[in-house]
């Protein structure tokens, strides 16, 4: 299986730490209902078809990203940057950094 | 019940083995039973077997959706052991290798149980620490376990690198000389014909494509590929796809991901290793079959996976840790391959309740350990069945333990199915 970094291209998927499913959220920090965190944390839909998911290129650019695969016929679709880097997408370059408060 | 011995194989070797009959019957499912098994792997066939043999519920269909011994009871590597160290685990595991230890007469069947000793190998000091404690656990638990030397490993396993050059140098290792293998196949075809003699009627080719409920909610059946089957309990015992199985009955999330796992058969040598070994520095497990091959896996693929197939990474990776402990290896060559789909838990610990719907028991939640298991989790999932409450040896696997904070962590791994 080889895993397309949207930063170095496809490579092989030994060089990816897979990061679990990505249509899960995180609650807000300050929520307090342990059901909310608990369904966070544990339950998962496994779909047997197409599955949003995480990984990170940890032998290669290091960038997490999320990948649409098929995880019953292991086709990989698209894949797309995370956090700063995500918007706007990488078209000339790195994007400029944010200033920050003084 | 035409049993085997040795004087019907004598009496069909005169009659030119002609008079065998089929192990277990091929009926035509009835509208309706008192219990529907959901699945005909080891587990379910287990279920059906101790719901008739233990609590005389007879009137049971197991429906499987392609043929006994296809799945994960046929993609196992076959080891027998009962090395935890958790109370929970340990109990239930222990009462399972008990019942394998007469498995063989209990079902008529020769499922070729072997104890031929598991060891897992130290290479740190803190190993053999972590060992000690797990040995001390068990023995209080009245399993067996002994802690061995560097000298002592290289007594038992001789092809073993016990060199002070090796990649990781062994220095001891924990090993439960109950443990060892059994013949996977025979196991589902012994359980099979156990229960089939019994009134069960197994139905394969038969694919469960969702649920029938009353109007209170309460499961009352199956919809499947040969028609609706009505049924008072419906016990689902799927494995990798118990996510998919249970979202037909509007159960949307689970603590539970499907992984595949990769299981691999050397071509046949002489005798070379008369126990299981397993590596200490990585995952690796290897014991040899009696046809001499040589059967080995490792860790799962680590991504979600509905395959039945896995990548290269995973296959090189074991080759390197084999070589690693058995350098005599190097130049030997794969004979087969195979995927099995593993329902990974959130704590690596497996799930056998009533519930989550009324009418509806669940087994599932094996991650890799699911073959050792079969028979202790089909004799606590009947029990499940039949009184509508847990055992005691399974009241802890429940699936509400996740969101209770009674996690059964064996291995400290965390919510990570992928790390147990």
């Amino acid at each position: 299986m080889r895993i397309p970094c949207p930063i170095c291209g496809a490579r092989d998927v030994s060089e990816f730490t897979y990061g679990g499913d990505a249509t899960v959220t995180r609650p807000a920090l300050d929520e307090t209902d342990p059901a909310v965190w608990n369904r966070f944390v544990y339950d998962r839909e496994n779909p047997r078809g197409d599955h949003l998911e995480f990984w990170q290129h940890t032998g290669g650019c290091r960038a997490w990203f999320k990948l649409r695969r098929n995880v019953l016929t292991h086709d990989v679709g698209e894949s797309e940057l995370l956090g700063p880097w995500a918007e706007p997408p990488l078209k000339g370059g790195r994007p400029e950094r944010q200033e920050t408060a003084e | 019940m035409g049993d085997y011995s040795a004087f019907s194989l004598l009496k069909n070797a005169i009659t030119g083995h002609q008079a065998w009959r089929r192990a277990w019957r091929s009926p035509v499912p009835k509208a309706a039973y008192d219990v529907i098994i959901v699945g005909g792997g080891g587990h379910g066939l287990a279920t059906a077997y101790y719901l008739a043999k233990e609590h005389g519920i007879t009137n049971v269909a197991v429906v499987e959706k392609g043929w006994l011994g296809g799945g994960n009871v046929g993609r196992n590597t076959t080891i027998v052991r009962s090395n935890y160290m958790l109370p929970a685990n340990t109990r239930f595991y222990e009462w399972s290798m008990k019942l394998w230890e007469g498995l063989s007469q209990d079902l008529n069947y020769n499922v070729m149980f072997s104890s031929r000793g598991v060891l897992n190998l130290a290479h740190t000091p803190a190993q053999i620490d972590a060992y000690a404690r797990r040995g001390n656990a068990m023995r209080l638990e009245g399993v067996d376990a002994e802690l061995l030397d560097r000298a002592e490993v290289a007594r038992m396993v001789p092809g073993l690198d016990v060199s002070d050059s090796a990649r990781f140098p062994i220095i001891g290792g924990l090993c439960q000389p109950r443990g060892g293998t059994a013949r996977h196949d025979a196991v589902a075809w012994g359980y099979a014909r156990g229960a089939s003699d019994r009134g069960v009627d197994i139905i394969e080719q038969c694919e469960t494509t969702g649920f029938l409920f009353d109007e209170g909610g309460r499961v009352t059946g199956v919809k499947t590929t040969r028609g609706d089957i009505r049924a008072g309990k419906v016990g689902v015992a799927v494995a990798g796809n118990t996510s998919n199985v249970l979202k037909t009955a509007g159960i949307e999330r689970l603590p539970i991901e499907s992984h595949v796992l990769q299981a691999f058969v050397s071509e046949p040598l002489k005798p070379l290793i008369d126990t299981v070994v397993t590596f200490g520095a990585g995952h690796l497990y290897i014991s040899q079959s009696d046809k001499g091959g040589l059967v080995f896996g490792g860790d799962i693929d680590g991504y979600n996976s509905y395959a039945q197939r896995g990548n290269l990474p995973i296959i090189e990776n074991v080759a390197a840790m084999a070589v690693a402990m058995f350098p005599n290896l190097s130049r030997l060559r794969l004979l087969r391959h195979w995927g099995g789909i593993m329902d990974m838990s959130m704590d690596g610990s497996p799930i056998i309740t009533p519930g989550p719907l009324e009418g509806l028991y669940l087994n599932a939640g094996w991650c890799y350990g699911g073959f050792k298991a079969t028979p202790a989790s089909g004799w606590c999932f009947a029990w499940t069945i039949a009184k509508d409450q847990p055992h005691r040896l399974n009241a802890d696997f429940t699936l509400e333990r996740f969101h209770q904070g009674r996690t059964i962590d064996e291995r400290g791994a965390g919510p990570q199915p992928r790390l147990h």
